[in-house]
């Protein structure tokens, strides 16, 4: 009897305290590897930021059209303007200073491509998750309505979503709402098929653990990895979908312009030389999405076991 | 070594009224592969192309009495994991009924078949993918207690601790997670996990055979010091002779899907009737073995999915006959507790 005591305590380690490694730590550990993808999020960072707190940090508020002035109209970079202040970008036809616009415009690109991508992200997750799990007629309904969704050119889908619903934030959220949700669905359900046949979904069955409950605290943060590599991707897709809808004229109204209306109402005087008022939003909308891009390589390299060295 | 006789506690005389712990009969469970929408073109142009079906179990009957350990012995593929899995409750057979204490467990209001369920646990083989790699280990062990009530969540530590401690690890490493353990660390969790709800009974599908020799040989002490303390009863599948052999009170060989044999451990070492149990034993490397001949099963295994008729081992028993290949041997009891599926039998009683 006394050698089971024995063997019992032989399997307890000896060291107890030392830094528990968590998976976190070592994603980090990994991720931060690349120099290329820690200067893509800290350029993100930056970005982030200067959106969110770009009332306190713009020296004009673009919207606010009190503070405009047409005699500042089409001023070149470095001007100072009548109210006393350097336009560092130049201004656009209305005296609107383009750095105040562009960041303000960040504002409403970032907003727009997170909030839709996020909720993209939670409602092509649940059905991919639903349907790998369900299976059957289940799983054939949601992966053909997939299969449907992609055989489509995202912007032609959106183009027609929002030339049914009308112009506007909101449904320019609506329509790559429902141009996205399709590429996290078919993700989702692809790890997931490979998860629920490992012994700890089976193992959760056995110990009569509630179906809501396995499918969202055991199944889903397994398939996690895949999930936000392609969230990040899709962040950056949206942003660029917006900028062309409002570029075309169908997204963002006039008054709270994005990046891409900022981009589309210099267009025309880019060939009598005032080329700043599209440039810059356009060198803003392109690190923007570089350096959510490099993040997202880094991501795809770090939590994609089968590339691991 | 005496510890192996010393484990192994004789199971204690149930009176015959009792129903068994758990039992089968005639359980099946055919997986079917459909066929996609190219395979089906195919059929209707003509390629011969079918729906597969595997009967991975056919027709088992089976009994396993409160405070047995039943070995249940096979080759690779021939369905002793998807018969765990049924006898688990997560896996519903295609045909047949499995009765738990004498009652369907198919037909039980929800309440009390979840009840039943737990008190059926499983300890997996790989102790890898049996842990949900992203929880921590307190967590592991004691979420299911806490979603079903076992367990106050003002008492929760003290009782992973417990549970723990029973497995033999220390519970001051409840806050990792799994990557961090070793083999047989993990499979002590998966045990503690699976102990936590409170079982009666463990189905063991290959619970050591992802291990080291001498790791093996400290979780099968350790089932055995539990079965003694909790008074468990345990369903222990290996395709390991000598694994079962040590632990076993009874044992059943499968092959492809059925039942061949099935006797008390010491029956089917000593006196194995079956001809396909007699190569197999031929085929364990054991200390007297070693002077006999090292036959191995000869020839292939046959494959699921096309059976051979009759008695599945005709195309390997050295014995066959012409019926073998037409008729079904029925597992017939040869001697008291002794069942065997062989045509060899009648011919022995008819001469007899
Ligand atoms: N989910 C499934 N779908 C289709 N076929 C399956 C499934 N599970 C098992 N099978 C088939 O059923 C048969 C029996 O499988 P099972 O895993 O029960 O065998 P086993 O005796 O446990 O084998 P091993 O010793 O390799 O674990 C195999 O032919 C297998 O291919
Ligand atoms: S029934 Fe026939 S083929 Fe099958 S084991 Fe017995 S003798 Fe061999
Ligand atoms: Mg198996």
């Amino acid at each position: 009897m006394s050698d089971l005591a024995l063997d019992r305590a032989a399997a307890v380690p000896s060291v107890a305290q030392e830094r528990v490694e968590t998976p976190f730590r070592r994603f980090v550990a990994e991720f931060a590897e690349s120099k290329l993808a820690l200067l893509g999020l800290g350029v993100f960072v930056v970005i982030a930021l200067t959106a969110i707190f770009a009332p306190w940090l713009a020296p004009q508020n673009p919207y606010d059209l009190g503070q405009l002035d047409i005699m500042d109209g089409r001023m070149e970079p470095g001007t100072v303007g009548g109210a006393g202040f350097t336009f560092w970008l130049g201004t656009d036809d209305q005296g609107r200073d383009m750095l105040s616009g562009i960041m303000y415009g960040l504002r409403i690109s970032l907003s727009v491509g997170a909030g839709s991508a996020l909720i993209a992200c939670f409602i092509g997750a649940s059905l991919g998750l639903l349907a790998a799990y369900a299976g059957g007629r289940t799983d054939s309904l949601i992966m053909r309505l997939v299969d449907l969704q992609l055989s489509f050119p995202a912007i032609l889908a959106a183009l027609m979503i929002l030339a049914f619903l009308g112009k506007g934030i909101l449904n320019v959220v609506i329509a790559l709402v429902l141009v996205e949700w399709a590429y996290y669905a078919r993700t989702v359900r692809g790890t997931a098929l490979v998860e629920r046949r490992r012994e700890y979904i089976e193992a959760a069955h056995c110990l009569a653990l509630p179906t809501r409950r396995i499918l969202f605290r055991h199944l889903l943060p397994n398939c996690m990895p895949p999930l936000i590599v392609v969230a990040t991707m899709q962040v950056a897709r949206a942003i660029a979908l917006e900028a062309t809808l409002s570029f075309l004229g169908l997204g963002v109204p006039i008054t709270e312009p994005s990046l891409g209306l900022l981009i589309a109402n210099g267009y025309e005087y880019m060939l009598s030389g005032k080329y700043w008022i599209s440039f810059y939003p356009g060198i803003a909308l392109l690190i923007t999405i570089v350096s959510i891009n490099l993040v997202g390589d880094q991501l795809r390299d770090v939590l994609n076991p089968r590339l691991r060295k | 070594m005496s510890s192996a006789t010393l484990d192994r506690p004789q199971p204690q005389a149930a009176p015959d009224a009792a129903p068994p712990m758990v039992e089968l009969r005639g359980v099946s469970r055919r997986f079917e592969k459909k066929l996609d929408f190219a395979g089906k073109l195919a059929r209707r142009l003509g390629a011969p192309v079918r729906e597969e079906v595997v009967h991975a179990v056919d027709g088992v009957d089976l009994a396993i009495r409160r405070g047995e350990v039943v070995g249940l012995v096979g080759e690779s593929g021939c369905g002793k994991s998807t018969l765990g899995r049924m006898v688990a409750g997560i896996l519903p057979p295609t045909a047949g009924t499995i009765l738990r204490d004498g009652r369907d467990v198919a037909t039980l209001p929800p309440a009390e078949a979840r009840e039943i369920k737990l008190r059926t646990q499983m300890i997996f083989q790989d102790p890898y993918a049996s842990l949900n790699p992203r929880m921590r280990v307190a967590d592991i062990v004691g979420e299911a207690p806490l979603v079903h009530g076992i367990v106050a969540r003002s008492e929760f530590d003290a009782y992973v601790d417990e549970q723990l401690r029973r497995a033999g690890l220390d519970p001051a490493f409840k806050r990792r997670y799994p990557h961090q353990f070793s083999g047989g660390q993990r499979q002590r969790i998966g045990i503690a996990r699976a102990l936590a709800v409170k079982p009666d009974f463990l189905v063991c599908d290959e619970a050591v055979a992802a291990l080291d020799v001498s790791i093996q040989a400290q979780i099968l002490n350790l089932f055995m010091a539990l079965r003694r303390e909790l008074d468990l009863t345990y369903l222990f599948i290996s395709h390991d002779l000598g694994v079962v052999e040590h632990l076993s009170d009874r044992v059943v060989i499968m092959y492809l899907g059925r039942v061949l044999e099935e006797a008390p451990a010491e029956e089917v070492f000593r006196r194995p009737n079956h001809p396909y149990t007699q190569s197999l034993l031929a085929s364990v490397p054991r200390i007297e073995a070693r002077k006999r001949a090292f036959s191995v099963v000869q020839g292939e295994i046959p494959s699921p999915l096309n059976p051979p008729s009759g008695c599945h081992f005709h195309p390997r028993c050295p014995h066959a006959m012409e019926r073998c290949k037409a008729e079904r041997p029925r597992l017939r009891e040869i001697a008291p507790g002794h069942r065997s599926a062989c045509h060899l039998n009648d011919a022995a009683a008819g001469t007899a």
